[in-house]
């Protein structure tokens, strides 16, 4: 059934949320420790096991598919409602100081790509011969 | 007539969200590939028009959340509101490989960090161009451009102004706005084309509304990548902005 899937996907969710929350009271900081990501690890791996085991069919799935399919208009829905003229409003200091961040950010993704390269082919060539198939 | 027509709009608040943003996409779709023969993305199209829309309600009603403070409109703030958002945020990672996060696991940890402390350097890189000098404003301002959260959460916990403060949202947003809007255009050059640069493209950006617009305009497969890291950004913003940011500058400027 459909609702099942709609339904595992906001348990993963707020569950999800709820560490984080969680999280960040024991770390002592006002916001949410990675919530929506361990949300997200709990439907990965919850998913796997329940699929493994014959739990989630093809009809479950559907609820979960529907909400990621349409995931777009709600990023657009976000956008509508950014306080974009607040931000613009905040003068050439805030817009240079968010701009210089996002270059920054933009230049150092294939520097830190090419680390991550080199560390991630060490470690896929190494499991390899240890656990001959 | 009107009045009937308010009546429902407003009182079926989260479907008149649906049918306008359901316009707004066709609108895109099909200006993409009327007018740029498909080489901008629809979804790209879609998320500039949603910006344009939201400066346009904010010049026009002087509220805070764009076009969601027109009444008319009210339901796409229930549709791009938090709750869904991350709803679809998480459903996204139903198509996730386990072996693509492995392989990129070490290097987003890392572009966490990177992405936090390269921010705040560049936000108080601008500060300290336009004159500021004491280390709580440097230090909010830096922290703004890192996300628009982490800024007033540090200059609240280490006593900025509030004019400071809403300087450092303002960063912050500009942040996240250019992110959703310059992503689809940079991509190809920064090889964000894989799941592996998407973890570590969330981790550096960190905006998590940023981030879950540019990818989305970039390439949909790889959104549950980017926001998986993204997610843990502002909160380690949250964590060394007043600590270890405000405590390296102080021993930098006295």
């Amino acid at each position: 059934m459909i609702i099942y899937g709609v339904a595992f996907l906001a348990f993963c969710t707020l569950a999800g949320i709820f560490i984080g929350e969680l999280l960040g009271k024991l770390i002592g900081v006002p916001a949410n420790v990675g919530g929506v990501g361990i949300a997200m690890m709990l439907l990965i791996f919850l998913g796997s096991y329940l699929k493994k085991r014959g739990l989630f069919t093809g009809k479950s799935e559907q609820g979960v598919e529907f909400w990621s399919a349409i995931y777009i208009p709600i990023v657009v829905a976000m956008a509508a409602q950014q306080n974009v003229y607040g931000a613009l409003s905040g003068g050439p200091m805030a817009i240079l100081a968010g701009a210089a961040a996002v270059i920054i950010g933009f230049a150092l993704v294939p520097a830190l790509c090419r680390i991550g390269q080199k560390k991630a082919d060490a470690e896929a060539a190494s499991p390899l011969p240890k656990a001959p198939r | 007539m009107y009045e009937s027509l308010m009546k429902v709009i407003t009182g079926y608040s989260l479907l008149s969200g649906f049918a306008i943003v359901g316009i707004t996409m066709w609108v895109s779709y099909w200006m993409s590939d009327k007018l740029t023969k498909g080489r901008l993305h629809g979804s790209a199209i879609a998320i500039l028009l949603g910006l344009l829309l939201s400066y346009i309600g904010g010049a026009y009603t002087g509220g805070q959340k764009g076009l969601v403070d027109i009444p008319l409109f009210a339901g796409i703030g229930l549709l791009g509101g938090a709750m869904l958002r991350d709803f679809a945020i998480v459903a996204t990672g139903f198509g996730v490989s386990v072996e693509e996060l492995k392989r990129a696991g070490v290097a987003g940890v890392l572009a966490l960090f990177v992405g936090v402390l390269a921010s705040f350097v560049a936000g108080v890189g601008v500060a300290m161009a336009f004159g500021y000098t004491d280390v709580v404003s440097l230090t909010t301002i830096g922290t703004g451009a890192v996300t628009y959260i982490v800024g007033p959460v540090t200059g609240a916990a280490i006593g900025a102004s509030s004019d400071v403060m809403a300087l450092s949202i303002a960063a912050g947003l500009i942040k996240a706005i250019l992110v959703m809007v310059a992503t689809p255009f940079v991509a190809p050059y920064i090889g964000l084309n894989n799941p592996r640069s998407a973890v570590i493209f969330g981790g550096l950006m960190g905006t998590s509304s940023g981030v879950a617009g540019g990818l989305a305009a970039t390439d949909p497969k790889l959104v549950p990548y980017g926001c998986l890291t993204a997610a843990f950004y502002t909160a380690l913003g949250c964590l060394l902005g007043p600590s270890l940011l405000y405590f390296m500058m102080r021993g930098l400027l006295g």
